[in-house]
């Protein structure tokens, strides 16, 4: 914190001159990059559409809501669909991801050429969303829940695997050290002095993905991948608003639900 | 054979079970075993349809290797461009709403009303996934990057500013109560006693959020909002895996080189 | 204390007879006596530190060796190379006939089971329990399934118990082993590796994390047991009144050379300042003077009663 001295008065300043400019230069950078962006945004945009919009917005509402409470009787079987697809999608997920996550973490992985390549997996697997995952696998293997499961599980490897790797790679190396200079094998370090650090953090990252799962798979359906999301593309692509509307709220509900329990295991966890 | 009173120092030795009450204990072993069975089961997989889907997978993992940037150069370029600048805007507009909303969610800093609606609209946009969220705003302002730019501000809101409030919560009273004991005012006790302890943090979470938004801005285009996502559905649906290939190496590259440009500011930041 | 005074005069007995043994038979008898011998260990670390320079150290049957030094003067390191969990640069190591240095996987595995070590910072596994650190010593014997499932043979778990009983553990065994106190790990610590049934006892700075009374114990503990079991031990401790008090035999190392070997007797102030550095040894000895003597009286009545129990 430099302190100037001009006409024998001290100034006292938070930054210095040069690093003033710096973050003005920042700034004005920062606001240039938006304000381009923007334009492109604007250019790109009907404005007469924008103008209208809460009009329309009142009018979607109006017809979403009161929604059509009687359309619930034919939600309950999409709803334990999108359940059962972040669940056993998280199965698979978590299922890939122990062993990748052992390979990728610094201290356990065999061999160093190994874990670049399980780093590719996870990094893969993290940067694409679960409903592109979707579009690719009904490409494949046709709409239906088959499809959502493995979406699911090929996106939950990345995310669950990156930080399963990251504890492995935080447990402390005195137990480590211990065991092995009893004698114990390579897996049998890995099972006692690894192991036991590490799995409080696998069960909260399983569960806290669960959650997230239950959330991306209220959607996937709009790709043909099952679940609750093939109903609200039926009933957006017939203009059935109040349909719609029964669906948010159940999508609201399921996925409040899922956060209370998910938070609520990893407390008990912890 | 021996028996145990001969054998005074033989004791027996288990490990204690995770869940000690055998009942409930079997009870979770039998429930979990049998939900497995049922979920699997609504699965119906079309065998038929898996094996026609492997041979695609064939066709499909040749065509990724060697992906197609050229044919549909235009259309992709444009995408990404439109993806990149929706990410920008919308981290933007989403830090800009984020932090007042944070401060009312606070409630260390927020008078009840405020804290309530604060809360609620964090609530309402954590709980829906973005293409949810993209609907509703297509509803709006018609197709197009504006309803995407709008998608995601509202999805970092209830990222940023849960993680803001929370953060704010948990600051240290005592240096607000020193800010506040030279007789600051509300806004003066804000800047000077919470903003530098939130600060670093929320730049922090900024840039993650960047990461984020730039991922979900791929997606949102399946249902019309802008982005790359709806070029890349068409070439899924056309079975162009040679044009999807080189788009999701595209995001893939996008996705990992912006990570690792966040993961080294936040580094330095701490 | 009849008992006691016995035992001791036998122990000076069998020291002084070792002691002629060893002046009288040939060199490769004497080898075959040796429990570890270290020949020219040398260790450099990747960053270019050499923490041990030509190391020589041989460690008879039942004896046990403080090695003292300043922190850095590769203490640690020369323990750990013995079972390679530091990789020697230079040098050999063997216990009794086997050269450590020469083994590969398998056959360093073999060989670990055949050294016990206690760590510092007692190296548990806090998620285990008790009974399940212990058992743990085992697991150089048995298969990984075996060990998976927690099937240990009979013979291990009476083994386990009979010494969790010695070290006063045995109300604890199913007990999560970060539910108990620093001197209750590194009870635990003792148990698992006296439970490997090993042949030479490694002991990385016992007391560093415990109380003065505590430590006290537990080093009394370890010679107590390495003397019940007949082993060497090798404790590296930077306490040197402790290790007076507990070692037959003190190694001095400085910065990775030996410096000093000799009985703890002939440890003076200036034996002290070769190996740590210039500092007024006498006051501390002083201390220790009037401190002694009472904690050798406290210290009596327990061994007449162990050794009459």
């Amino acid at each position: 914190m430099p302190v100037r001295i001009s006409n024998g008065v001290k100034t006292w300043q938070r930054y210095d001159r040069a690093s003033v400019l710096k973050q003005w230069a920042g700034w004005l950078a920062t606001t240039v990059v938006v304000l381009f962006c923007w334009q492109l945004i604007a250019g790109a945009t009907r404005w007469e559409f924008v103008a209208d919009a809460p009009q329309q917005l009142a009018q979607f509402l109006s017809r979403a809501f009161p929604p059509r409470w009687s359309y619930m009787n034919q939600l309950w079987r999409p709803l334990w669909d999108t359940v059962n697809i972040a669940t056993l999608g998280t199965i698979i997920g978590v299922a890939v991801a122990f062993p990748t996550a052992f390979l990728a973490a610094r201290n356990t992985t065999p061999h160093p050429i190994i874990r670049p390549l399980a780093l590719l997996i996870i990094v893969v697997s993290r940067s694409v969303n679960s409903l592109i995952w979707a579009l690719l696998l009904v490409a494949l293997l046709g709409p239906g829940i088959l499809a959502g499961v493995i979406a699911i599980g090929l996106r939950s490897i990345g995310f669950v695997g990156k930080l399963f790797y990251e504890a492995i790679e935080e447990t402390s190396i005195e137990p480590v050290e211990a065991i092995r200079a009893t004698g114990a094998s390579g897996m049998q370090v890995l099972s006692y002095a690894i192991l036991p650090q590490v799995l409080p953090s696998f069960a909260g990252v399983t569960v806290f993905r669960w959650d997230i799962n239950i959330r991306e798979s209220t959607v996937i359906g709009l790709v043909g991948a099952g679940g609750i999301g093939l109903n609200l593309d039926a009933a957006i692509n017939a203009l059935q608003w109040s349909r719609a509307g029964m669906i948010f709220i159940s999508i609201f509900v399921i996925v409040l639900l899922s956060e209370w329990i998910s938070a609520r295991v990893r407390k008990a966890i912890i | 054979m021996t028996t145990p009173s001969a054998l005074p120092r033989q004791r027996r030795w288990s490990p204690p079970p995770l869940i000690r009450d055998p009942w409930r204990r079997w009870a979770v072993i039998i429930l979990s075993i049998g939900y497995l069975m049922v979920g699997l089961s609504t699965l119906n997989i079309n065998w038929a349809r898996v094996q026609r889907g492997a041979i695609r997978f064939q066709r499909m993992l040749a065509e990724f290797l060697q992906p197609d940037f050229v044919s549909r150069w235009g259309d992709i370029q444009a995408g990404i461009l439109e993806s990149l600048t929706m990410t920008v805007v919308a981290t933007v507009i989403g830090i800009i709403l984020s932090v007042p909303i944070g401060f009312g969610g606070a409630r260390n800093l927020a008078p009840l009303p405020i804290y309530l609606f604060c809360r609620g609209l964090i609530t309402l946009s954590r709980t829906f996934q973005e293409v949810i969220i993209a609907i509703v705003f297509v509803i709006m302002f018609g197709f197009g990057p504006l309803a995407g730019v709008c998608t995601l501000s509202f999805a970092s809101i209830g990222f940023l500013a849960k993680l803001l409030a929370e953060d704010i919560e948990e600051i240290d009273p005592a240096q607000v109560e020193a800010i506040r004991a030279t007789g600051a005012s509300w806004l003066k006790m804000v800047s000077y006693a919470v903003v530098p302890q939130v600060s670093p943090r929320l730049v922090g979470l900024s840039i993650y959020r960047f990461d984020i938004n730039l991922r979900e801005s791929a997606i949102v285009g399946v249902v019309g909002a802008g982005g790359i996502g709806a070029t890349l559905q068409t070439a899924f649906s056309r079975y162009d895996f040679d044009v999807a290939g080189a788009i999701l190496i595209i995001i893939i590259v996008l996705v990992m080189i912006t990570e690792f440009i966040s993961s080294y500011i936040r580094r330095r930041l701490q | 204390m009849q008992i006691c005074f016995a035992r001791r005069w036998r122990h000076c007995c069998f020291d002084a007879k070792m002691h002629v043994y060893n002046q009288c038979t040939f060199v490769i008898a004497k080898k075959e006596l040796d429990m570890l011998r270290i020949e020219q260990l040398t260790k450099r670390y990747p960053t270019g530190d050499l923490a041990l320079n030509g190391v020589d150290l041989e460690v008879p049957e039942r004896q046990v060796v403080a090695l003292i030094g300043p922190s850095g003067a590769g203490k640690s390191t020369l323990i750990r190379c013995i079972n390679r969990l530091v990789e020697p640069t230079e040098g050999r190591i063997w216990l009794k006939d086997l050269e450590i240095t020469r083994l590969h996987a398998s056959g360093l595995r073999r060989a670990r089971r055949r050294i016990g070590m206690i760590f510092q910072e007692y190296a548990l596994v806090e998620r285990l329990t008790v009974m399940e650190n212990v058992l743990s010593g085992r697991l150089g014997y048995v298969g990984f399934w075996q060990s998976w499932f927690r099937r240990y043979p009979q013979s291990d778990i009476d083994a386990a118990f009979n010494l969790l009983e010695r070290v006063g553990l045995v109300d604890y065994v199913d007990k999560r082993a970060d539910a108990l106190s620093g001197g209750q790990r590194q009870r635990v610590g003792i148990a698992r590796a006296l439970l490997q049934n090993p042949d030479l006892l490694l002991v990385d700075e016992p007391t560093a994390s415990l109380d003065p009374k505590t430590s006290r114990q537990i080093m009394r503990l370890i010679t107590e047991l390495a003397r019940e079991h007949g082993l060497p031990v090798v404790i590296n401790i930077h306490d040197v009144p402790l290790a007076r008090m507990f070692a037959q035999r003190i190694v001095g190392l400085r910065s990775g050379v030996i410096v000093y070997d000799g009985p703890p007797e002939a440890l003076v102030a200036d034996t002290l300042t070769t190996i740590y550095g210039e500092e007024d040894w006498t006051d501390s000895q002083r201390a220790d003077e009037p401190d002694e003597p009472v904690e050798q009286e406290l210290h009596l009545p327990q061994q007449a009663l162990t050794a009459s129990g």
